[in-house]
């Protein structure tokens, strides 16, 4: 009986934790927010200015490149097939790193390790359109991370990161995106931070942008400051936010204002 | 590296309005904005968007800089017969792409 206690005593306190994460039934996608230009402009590829960048990623794809001259299809084959899902489980758990690394780390894990070449600066044009091109891949996917023993403390420490209150304004992710979607900041709808999309085209940016670079803009607006790029803090917050976003459909690339 | 994407119907009927779009890769730098250092960033945008059909210019639009990056232009034109839509943009610095299309008129 008194084990029976203890039970109910710990799904109440794990309950209570995470009381304001979104129902699955309620989960929206940034797309549900925007409005039907806006959304016109994604779902037309010929509209859709991330395609630019997924063209120039299928260029690069077959092109020869570092001291091995090794291109990305001599080992990967047609991305058609082969990268079918796999920004749709990224970030994934690297044996070598001990730790989960993203799609653009992934990447350039591949360029050092396999092509010899120096990695691509993140958010350079390059690393955007490979990253573009192999996201394209996985679109209409549902997103589903592995969560298991090894990653489950990097998920844990995505989470923590995402329900702590930090920088000048002293707000954590969770009080907009769990507590406040829908509602207005300055103007524009809070979305729920759902990552089906990315790399995306944002309006505002005129370019293609990663997912930590969304991070680091949210970081400034709250006045904190925002993590290197590659950061393990980063890292595991788009684990979290993946996890969070599990079995919602990819989009990539998407378009958002 | 530029690149376009060019949406053209591939079949119409003769005398049908069709509509063209296209999607070019271009920064459209303002030549308005400084760096960090302060020194002013030198303009850098397409000036010109032609679209001949057969030859003959059907489109033309001039372009400022106050238009965003990676110039989205729709515009329509009749269908008149077979044949090629040829699509020029030329701009600061020398930029110069040419891009075309297969139309079947039926």
């Amino acid at each position: 009986m008194r084990r029976l206690w203890v039970l109910v005593g710990a799904a109440s306190i794990a309950a209570s934790a995470f009381a304001g994460e979104i129902p699955r039934s309620e989960r929206r996608s940034g797309y549900d927010f925007m409005g039907r230009e806006t959304r016109a402009m994604q779902d037309d590829d010929t509209a859709n200015p991330g395609m630019l960048w997924v063209l120039e990623g299928e260029s690069l794809w077959s092109r020869k490149s570092g001291a091995a001259a090794r291109a990305c299809a001599d080992c990967h084959g047609d991305a058609r097939t082969t990268m079918k899902g796999v920004a749709a489980r990224h970030p994934s758990f690297d044996a070598a790193l001990g730790r989960p690394v993203n799609l653009e780390q992934r990447i350039n894990r591949c360029r050092t390790e396999r092509q010899n070449a120096p990695p691509l600066a993140s958010e350079s044009r390059d690393l955007l359109a490979l990253s573009a091109y192999v996201a394209r891949q996985s679109r209409g996917m549902p997103i589903e991370v592995a969560i298991d023993q090894r990653t489950q403390p990097f998920l844990d420490a995505g989470r923590a990161t995402f329900h702590r209150r930090q920088g000048q304004l002293n707000l954590a992710c969770s009080q907009c995106h769990d507590d406040h979607w829908g509602r207005r900041l300055a103007g524009n709808v809070i979305p729920q931070a759902h990552p089906t999309g990315y790399p995306l085209y944002r309006l505002e940016w005129q370019s293609l942008g990663s997912l930590q670079r969304r991070l680091r803009n949210c970081l400034v607006g709250i006045r904190a400051e925002p993590y290197d790029y590659g950061a393990p803090e980063l890292v595991d917050l788009e684990l979290y936010l993946m996890w969070r976003a599990r079995g919602m459909t990819i989009e990539a690339p998407a378009v958002r204002p | 590296m530029a690149s376009a994407l060019i949406n053209v119907p591939a079949r119409a009927r003769r005398g049908e309005v069709i509509e063209i779009k296209t999607l070019i890769s271009h920064a459209m730098e303002t030549g308005y904005r400084r760096s960090q250092l302060g020194a002013r960033i030198p303009r850098d945008i397409i000036r010109l968007f032609v679209c001949t059909y057969n030859g003959t210019e059907v489109f033309r639009a001039e372009l400022h800089p106050a238009i965003a990056a990676n110039p989205f232009i729709v515009f329509s034109t009749v269908a008149t017969e077979s044949g090629t839509l040829a699509f020029h943009w030329t701009g600061d610095n020398g930029f110069s792409v040419t891009e075309s299309a297969r139309i079947t008129v039926e």
